[in-house]
């Protein structure tokens, strides 16, 4: 979008930077300049760890990320090897499931009861101080990250948690950011009493924990892909209202503004076309900043059961569904929290390098 | 002072009661709170009861009023979850959380202090980066990776601690640390920033003239300045903890409130969900008020701009 501006964003400073960057011209050094301060390995990261997947998932994914297949449950990444390991039998386990549990927590103390500890081919009672020699399975390339109990591959649900992550955080910032955008410039253009009751709510919203509102809507309204969205934008907009309503504040005392309103511009007209691409800036810098947090509110609430539903492919559900089995197949989690801890650190170095460039103002915010 | 402190309980009041009209509202949205509990074969006659015995039948105003009525005097409600009192299940629940809340800010506290003051006095150094990487890290992980990932390493890889549940000490370890990671990346460099200010101040600069050993410079003249910045932040921190052990509880199983949450809304025990969200407002909006006047004590500009 073009930034119209009336008045240079950062005022006379702003305006001697644009005058300094003309007379320098688009040399190649310059631009070799601007592209070395370009950081490229959060970029790199994030293309392709979340903008590639998230777009091409249904090519790129080797299998169907809901459906998987029985038979090949729990198989470890592709490089691991087949290995044979031994145990000493520390304490016998009940389990729901003794062959598959026991004598890989033999070494642990899980602390329940009698079991039939099975050696390697599958036979036999093995008793205590008993050393346990047992294969264990390697995985194959065709699951390169190994998979899930149901048997779904790992990578496959990962790319389509990337579209998951990318969707949910867009429209919630979008979603977000025009509410809290228009209301942060309608409070600072009208000012009086519905500021003072704005900035109240803003006040109040911001100081709550997110998480437990995000809990209390989800509870009334149901879990969801559309209630997560309307959950985090809710969760968002009062950022963005106070901030905004910061800058509207600033350029509403111009001359410009004024002049539109001698010119008989309405209301309306002077928010849209003369103060919201003076804050333009802002809200982009905003929304980068956010898309990390964004992508952990989503995570969390999934993980906790609160977000996306199953059996969608959420990097959240994942880590939850991962989270059972952690003590015999730590890929299930491990991925998805990988890619997560990624995406975000990237978003931020990102954000933090956009914010720099374009609005230094914000750097307390 | 005086002034200042009614000013700020008033204000908390008030915070308090948008925060009990939202979760009031939100639990009449989510439709008819029966729906929830009464299966189909419930008949109109035994529901058309309910409501009135549950005065679902009155305007939406009296049924606030009866709501907050009831939360002042204690009465919660009933769990049909769990089939009990809520004060009761949230008397029980309590200690836990609290017990892990305080093994996590002490966990901040012995971590975030010492590493924020030693990367300002060695301000560029290795150390400092690593911090830095650090606390850098601990903003862009999930608590649940976080949690996740140390309960793989040191319960499931190294065998050190137990993988969940609650017990003795060596239980509240790996849920202590990963509550408290987050604190203390951001804590640390709180404290980084406000000793880099005190340092370059003019009585340290005196105190150096007159020779005062420079651990002393550092622990007894700047530290102590440096710990108002993050002062400001406790209500912050609180915020955290309370997010995070919503959170923690789950990775850990740790039978507290925040698990306890997480168990009512897998069976849509809105009564249960509704009681701890207004317990942890109620704590959150009070520890501010504490914070705010701790803090105008502590720096007497703040009372005076109000």
């Amino acid at each position: 979008m073009a930034v119209q501006t009336s008045a240079p964003p950062g005022g006379p400073a702003g305006a001697a930077a644009g005058v300094a960057a003309g007379t320098r011209g688009l040399s190649a050094g310059r631009i070799w300049s601007e592209l070395r301060r370009l950081p490229v390995i959060p970029m790199f990261i994030l293309v392709f760890l979340l903008v590639i997947p998230a777009i091409f998932a249904d090519v790129l994914s080797p299998h169907d990320s809901t459906i998987g297949d029985l038979d090949r449950a729990l198989e470890p990444p592709g490089w691991v090897r087949d290995r044979e390991t031994s145990q000493v039998v520390v304490q016998r386990v009940r389990d729901k499931n003794p062959n598959e549990i026991s004598i890989n927590n033999a070494r642990r103390n899980l602390n329940t009861g009698v079991a039939n500890l099975v050696d390697a081919n599958g036979n036999g009672e093995v008793d205590l101080g008993e050393t346990v020699v047992r294969m264990e399975e390697g995985g194959s390339w065709e699951y390169p990250f190994g998979t899930d109990k149901q048997g779904r591959d790992v990578l496959s649900r990962m790319m389509h948690g990337a579209r998951i992550s990318l969707a949910v955080s867009c429209l919630a910032i979008l979603l977000g950011g025009i509410l809290g955008t228009g209301l942060g410039m309608i409070a600072a253009y009208r000012g009086g009493f519905l500021d003072a009751v704005l900035m109240r709510i803003v006040d109040i919203k911001l100081a709550f924990p997110s998480i437990l509102l995000a809990l209390t809507l989800v509870v009334a309204i149901g879990s969801g892909f559309s209630t997560v969205i309307i959950v985090i934008a809710l969760l968002l907009w009062a950022r963005y209202a106070r901030v905004i309503r910061g800058e509207a504040l600033a350029i509403r005392e111009r001359d410009f503004i004024d002049r539109a309103r001698v010119a008989g511009a309405s209301n309306l007209r002077i928010m849209m076309k003369h103060i919201f691409p003076n804050v333009f800036n802002t809200v982009i810098v905003l929304a980068t900043l956010e898309v990390g947090h964004v992508i952990i509110l989503e995570a969390t609430l999934s993980f906790l059961g609160a977000g996306i539903p199953r059996p969608n492919p959420a990097w959240g559900l994942m880590a939850a569904d991962g989270r059972e089995v952690i003590t015999s197949s730590y890929w299930i989690f491990m991925f998805p929290c990988l890619a997560i801890v990624l995406t975000v650190l990237s978003m931020n170095l990102l954000g933090d390098w956009l914010r720099d460039r374009l609005d230094p103002k914000l750097r307390n915010v | 002072m005086q002034r200042f402190i009614v000013l700020r309980i008033l204000q908390g009041l008030l915070a308090v009661f948008v925060i009990s009209l939202i979760v009031f509202a939100l639990s009449r949205v989510a439709g008819d709170p029966l729906a929830a509990i009464l299966d189909d074969e419930a008949g109109k006659e035994q529901i058309e009861r309910l409501r009135q015995s549950w005065g679902l039948d009155k305007p939406l105003h009296v049924q606030y009023f009866t709501y907050m009525r009831r939360l002042l005097t204690g009465d919660l409600g009933v769990s049909f979850r769990w089939d009990r009192p809520v004060l009761e299940l949230i008397a029980e629940r309590l200690p836990a959380t609290i017990q892990l809340s305080a093994f996590a800010l002490v966990v901040t506290g012995i971590i975030a202090f010492p590493i924020g003051v030693l990367s300002a006095v060695k301000k560029d150094s290795w150390f400092d980066a690593g911090g830095k990487m650090f606390a850098i890290l601990g903003q862009s992980a999930p608590t649940f990776a976080v949690g996740l990932i140390l309960m793989w390493v040191f319960a499931v890889q190294l065998g050190w601690l137990p993988t969940s549940g609650k017990g003795g000490i060596k239980h509240i370890i790996l849920p202590g640390f990963a509550l408290g990671y987050y604190n203390v990346a951001a804590i640390m460099r709180l404290t980084r920033s406000s000793m880099l200010d005190v340092l370059d101040t003019e009585y340290v600069k005196l105190a150096r003239i007159k020779g005062i050993p420079e651990w002393k410079i550092v622990w007894k003249h700047c530290f102590r300045n440096a710990l108002i910045g993050p002062l400001t932040y406790f209500s912050l921190i609180f915020a955290i903890l309370i997010t995070g052990s919503v959170v923690i509880e789950t990775v850990f199983a740790w039978p507290g409130l925040g698990l306890m949450v997480i168990e009512a809304i897998n069976s849509k025990d809105h009564i249960v969900v509704q009681a701890v969200v207004m317990l942890f407002a109620l704590l959150y909006v009070g520890i501010n008020i504490i914070t705010d006047i701790t803090y105008a004590y502590v720096d007497p500009r703040i009372r005076y701009n109000q």
